[in-house]
């Protein structure tokens, strides 16, 4: 096909996506398990892009995993996320930004809802004036956390003080990428590059610098999926899941994973640990895992912040051969200090997976 | 392995990998039984089987384990066959269904999975 013709179809793989003034929706998990991701985007949108991103305490969780989990009805939750809008509509904003995958997806799945069934969104407004008293309008632009890094991605490595290569090679790293279902699968026209080609994490890894490994098992579901960890004698199936992608993906040696949702960094992460602790199964270079990270983390990185600063000293897998490959300096002395610089102790030791970097 | 710590296991993989099953037996019942490369896997004979009214076998499961090479649970399928021949009247193929399970008994046991 030519060129031409490429680049006329990719363009309803697009979505809009707005330039400024953000209503800011946490996600419940993130902030545990992988904390300073959620502080990384509001650092790097209001300090490095001098952007208006507005948050309000009042927010609340969407509901979302309840409602996968079958113990929220929907009427519920569509009543819950109208309250949002409302918060939204109050402090004067129209575009909604969700920092979790999973929160994406259920306010894509009221969205569409209401605009088939306009009857529906009356009843959200009935319910939501009832039970607070509060009237909405509905979002004028829905992203992404993601897609917002993915449209200031230029900008981001152009302030950057790192880009994803090896810092003694010159050679771009391998970073295998991992689309949350919820992102794309369920709403395709909702995802940049929709549910065949989503792009949205290429678009950086390939802008900061990074090659991407397209591995047999890359669509594959991360083995997040409520119903399998929820319920403790279901979390087989949900290892299960993650190993058949780090199995796929082993033979290409990745250096990294890059994630867009709360439950694939934790999976993939935790998981590494919990298989090698099982099979003495290690997936990385010299007994190491393959350091997993979100997005804003890697945006972190790509910017100079400090790995520490990040959160990722969190992560069961530990980032340091990472940041070694870019040549991102770091202090382990620091690792376990907290913000007030009080040692918090060091973690147990996983018996197979290296967790401190060897010296 | 690890179980008892952790409450669950790893759940085995239950993917059908085409590229690496084990497709001898199906080329042999090819050989055998040409009229087998006839079927459309209607399931006609499985709806008509008597033994399959008293126990759980299915000739288009069969079809299908042989297909995906799945020698252990193909074997103990075509055990509960009565080869009555019903099936054989009932395919409209004409597949000679009867001769199929007694040519994957004759593979099992030239490939040595089983005596017959």
């Amino acid at each position: 096909m030519k060129k031409e013709g490429k680049e006329y179809i990719w363009k309803d793989y697009q979505k809009e996506i707005a330039e400024d003034k953000y209503f800011y929706v946490r996600s419940c998990v993130r902030q545990n398990f992988f904390p300073g991701s959620e502080w990384a985007f509001q650092k790097i949108l209001r300090e490095e892009l001098k952007k208006d991103l507005f948050e309000n305490a009042a927010h609340t969780s969407c509901t979302g995993i309840g409602y996968h989990t079958e113990i929220v009805p929907f009427e519920t939750m569509m009543t819950v996320v109208a309250r949002q809008f409302a918060l939204m509509t109050e402090a004067g904003y129209e575009h909604f930004v969700s920092s979790c995958i999973t929160s994406f997806g259920i306010y894509s799945e009221i969205l569409e809802t209401w605009e088939h069934f306009p009857e529906t969104e009356a009843r959200a407004h009935q319910y939501l004036k009832e039970a607070t008293g509060r009237d909405f309008i509905k979002p004028k632009n829905l992203a992404h956390t993601g897609d917002i890094i993915y449209k200031f991605r230029k900008e981001i490595v152009a302030k950057g003080k790192y880009r994803l290569v090896h810092h003694q090679t010159g050679e771009p790293l391998k970073i295998v990428e991992h689309i949350g279902c919820h992102y794309s699968k369920m709403f395709p026209h909702r995802g940049i590059g929709g549910a065949e080609y989503p792009y949205v994490l290429v678009g950086m890894i390939e802008d900061w610098g990074g090659k991407v490994v397209d591995y047999p098992e890359r669509r594959h579901c991360c083995g997040f999926g409520f119903r399998q960890y929820i319920v403790r004698a279901n979390r087989g199936y949900s290892i299960a899941c993650s190993r058949k992608k780090f199995e796929s993906m082993e033979p290409y040696h990745p250096d990294a994973i890059l994630t867009n949702c709360p439950g694939c960094p934790m999976f993939l992460d935790r998981w590494q640990y919990a298989i090698s602790e099982m099979e003495g199964k290690t997936y990385g270079e010299n007994g190491h895992g393959i350091p997993v990270l979100t997005y804003e983390e890697l945006a972190g990185l790509v910017l100079g912040y400090d790995p520490w600063d990040l959160g990722l000293q969190v992560h069961q897998v530990p980032v340091e051969p990472l940041l070694d490959k870019i040549g991102i300096p770091y202090d382990p002395s620091k690792k376990f200090l907290g913000k007030d610089g009080r040692d918090l102790g060091r973690p147990e030791a996983p018996h197979f997976l290296k967790f401190y970097k060897e010296s | 392995m690890k179980k008892d710590k952790w409450g669950y296991g790893i759940h085995p993989d239950r993917q059908i990998d085409l590229d690496n099953a084990n497709l001898s037996l199906l080329e042999l019942v090819r050989q055998s039984e040409p009229s087998y490369n006839l079927c459309i896997a209607c399931g006609s004979c499985a709806a008509t089987c008597t033994a399959g009214n008293l126990t759980t076998i299915s000739l288009r499961r069969i079809n299908i384990y042989l297909q995906r090479g799945m020698i252990k649970e193909l074997r103990e399928e075509i055990r509960r066959c009565m080869l009555c021949g019903k099936c054989y009247l009932a395919c409209p193929r004409g597949v000679n269904t009867r001769h199929v399970i007694i040519a994957i008994h004759e593979a099992l046991k030239a490939t040595g999975y089983e005596e017959l």
